[in-house]
């Protein structure tokens, strides 16, 4: 694809014994939100892991922003331009929230115009600015991992499962914060296991199974389609 | 946007004793120095024993701050870390021999003025050496906490070796500069004037490490590395950069606290550091890894019971530092204040 921001070639990335992706393949288009959906142990989060350099692929080519990074450090990634929320959030809790987010803001300091966009959309960073992160409830951990991605303009988001595990109430308020930067033009590629919130963000849907992409396309239209859904992901319109 | 409904946190309030549980192992050493008041019973004696006992913990400090930090960065146990205090102490006293002039004159600018080129000329040696020691020895061994016990104690029998072919085999015996001999009393206590200097400049470090870490970013990024290596690898910053600079700040203070113990104890050898390194690494364990606040309250807690309990009942001096780990590790097993709980 001509506007990919982002291509794996036939991906393959084992961890210890075990064939985790077997030869994956697929594009991020620029601007643009793609969600990478399947059932739990596909290698949805194994994926992102390789893309970010916290796994290294056995075979293929990760092909970012028009450079080849398949052999590049994670920080060098990183400095190219690739925000990374981990699942589990990856905060550093005997750091403050003030300085979790300081030392997110690579280029120095972080720009305030930012932070205060940031705090209107996540509230609850201002209210404990000074506080230990590790202190934090899950929501906010997932609020601040998530701002703390969005500090800087990245190229790309990797985010992974943001919703996991939060009430109704936070996963609104992020649902919004992330339709903001959608609307910005921002490029992600975003983990998500909740199928309302998958549609509510999707443009694109990459569908996995077995370590394998088994269906690429708009969201639109796997979200019509609950026979696609069945079938790809096992899911049924009671699930969501 | 929408802005969080009905989400309105707030932490709930501390009892008394989660704060008191948080608060514990910074009252450990008040609560020790006052049961050495208690147990000891004269003043005179017990401020003497206080004083010493500080100046001790202080320069056990200095020696291990570096070594939990590396501990806490990259996860490298190095056996290799008491060469470096060798190598300081060595390279040390060599300096302040060239500059006898200056140690035995009657002025205080001139001896302090050897101690501290001793200082800078140990810290610059033992920190090229590690330097050189991170990229042949540790480098090839990341990962495998087997392979880097053998190859760093392997590493430091070398670098004794190498320090016997260089200056010797035979103790090396110095005195203190001249201003720095004898005692100041102080309410009827005999205080050493080496000790109080030494209680200073471990002071005078501790406070410089604790702004380094709180108030730079370069502090940030080790505080974090600490805790989530990966993560901070991910946010764009190469670890194994700030690890080797780690690597030779610690090392380097390894080299300064080798010139401090060397004047201490006026009598250097080959072994010293490997001799140190029981105690560092009491004070690294017991303080938690990768916690500099940590290391510095475990090496007071060290250098004061080593002290108090050497005078009450000397035969178990040997054993005291052994009981405070066990007593410690059984009341918080991961150490006082651990930064790195699961590695």
């Amino acid at each position: 694809m001509s506007d990919a921001l982002l291509s794996l070639e036939n991906i393959r990335t084992d961890i210890a014994q075990y064939h985790i992706l077997k030869g994956v393949s697929f594009s991020v288009p620029r601007g643009q939100v793609t969600m990478l959906l399947g059932r739990n142990g596909v290698g949805k989060t194994t994926s992102l892991r390789t893309i970010m350099g916290l796994w290294q692929a056995k075979e293929g080519t990760l092909t970012f922003d028009g450079a080849d990074i398949t052999g590049a450090p994670i920080s060098a990634r990183a400095r190219a331009g690739i925000g990374f929320v981990p699942e589990d959030m990856g905060i550093f809790g005997d750091l403050s929230v003030e300085e979790n987010m300081v030392l997110a803001a690579t280029n120095g300091m972080p720009d305030p115009a930012r932070l205060e966009w940031l705090f209107s959309a996540f509230p609850a960073l201002r209210t404990f600015w000074k506080s230990q992160a590790g202190a934090l409830s899950g929501g906010q951990k997932q609020m601040l991992s998530i701002a703390r991605a969005m500090i800087e303009d990245r190229k790309l988001y990797l985010i992974d499962e943001p919703t996991k595990g939060l009430a109704p109430a936070i996963i609104s308020t992020m649902v919004g914060a992330l339709r903001t930067l959608k609307q910005q033009g921002a490029t992600v590629l975003m983990v998500e296991q909740n199928f309302s919130v998958a549609k509510a963000l999707g443009d694109q849907a990459v569908v996995m199974d077995d370590g394998v992409v088994v269906w690429t396309g708009a969201m639109a239209e796997l979200a019509e389609s609950s026979a696609l859904q069945e079938r790809l992901m096992g899911l049924s319109m009671e699930a969501h | 946007m929408t802005i969080a409904p009905e989400h309105n946190p707030v932490f709930a309030r501390l009892g008394w004793r989660d704060r008191l549980g948080q608060s514990a192992p910074y009252l450990l050493v008040p609560v020790l120095i006052a049961a050495g008041f208690a147990a000891i019973g004269a003043p005179s004696s017990w401020l003497t024993l206080t004083v010493s006992g500080l100046a001790m913990g202080m320069m056990i400090f200095i020696m291990a701050s570096g070594l939990t930090l590396v501990f806490g960065l990259m996860d490298v146990i190095n056996f290799g870390h008491g060469a470096f205090i060798s190598l300081g102490a060595y390279m040390g006293v060599s300096v302040l021999f060239w500059l006898s002039g200056w140690t035995e004159a009657a002025s205080l600018a001139l001896n302090v003025g050897a101690i501290g080129l001793a200082i800078l000329a140990a810290m610059l040696f033992a920190g090229a050496v590690s330097w050189a020691f991170e990229r042949t020895i540790v480098r090839p061994v990341y990962g495998s906490h087997l392979k880097q016990i053998l190859i760093t104690v392997g590493a430091l029998i070398v670098l004794e070796q190498l320090i016997h072919v260089i200056w010797g085999a035979e103790e090396i015996f110095l005195l203190r500069p001249e201003s720095l001999r004898g005692a100041v009393t102080f309410f009827g206590a005999a205080l050493e004037k080496y000790r109080i200097l030494a209680v200073v400049i471990g002071l005078g470090i501790f406070i410089a490490m604790r702004l380094v870490l709180r108030h730079t970013k370069i502090g940030l990024i080790v505080r974090a590395g600490v805790q989530n290596g990966e993560m901070v690898e991910a946010l764009g910053y190469r670890l194994r950069l700030v690890f080797v600079g780690v690597f030779i700040a610690g090392s380097a203070l390894a080299g300064l606290g080798g010139v401090m113990w060397a004047l201490y104890e006026q009598v250097i050898t080959a072994g010293m550091g490997e001799n140190m390194m029981i105690l560092i690494f009491i004070v690294v364990i017991i303080g938690g890894l990768g916690s500099v606040e940590g290391a510095f309250i475990g090496a007071l807690l060290v250098g004061l019971l080593q002290n108090y309990v050497a005078f009450l009942e000397p035969k178990l001096a040997l054993v005291s530092n052994i009981a405070l780990m066990t007593a410690i590790l059984m009341w918080r097993p991961q150490g006082m204040m651990p930064v790195v709980k699961a590695k």
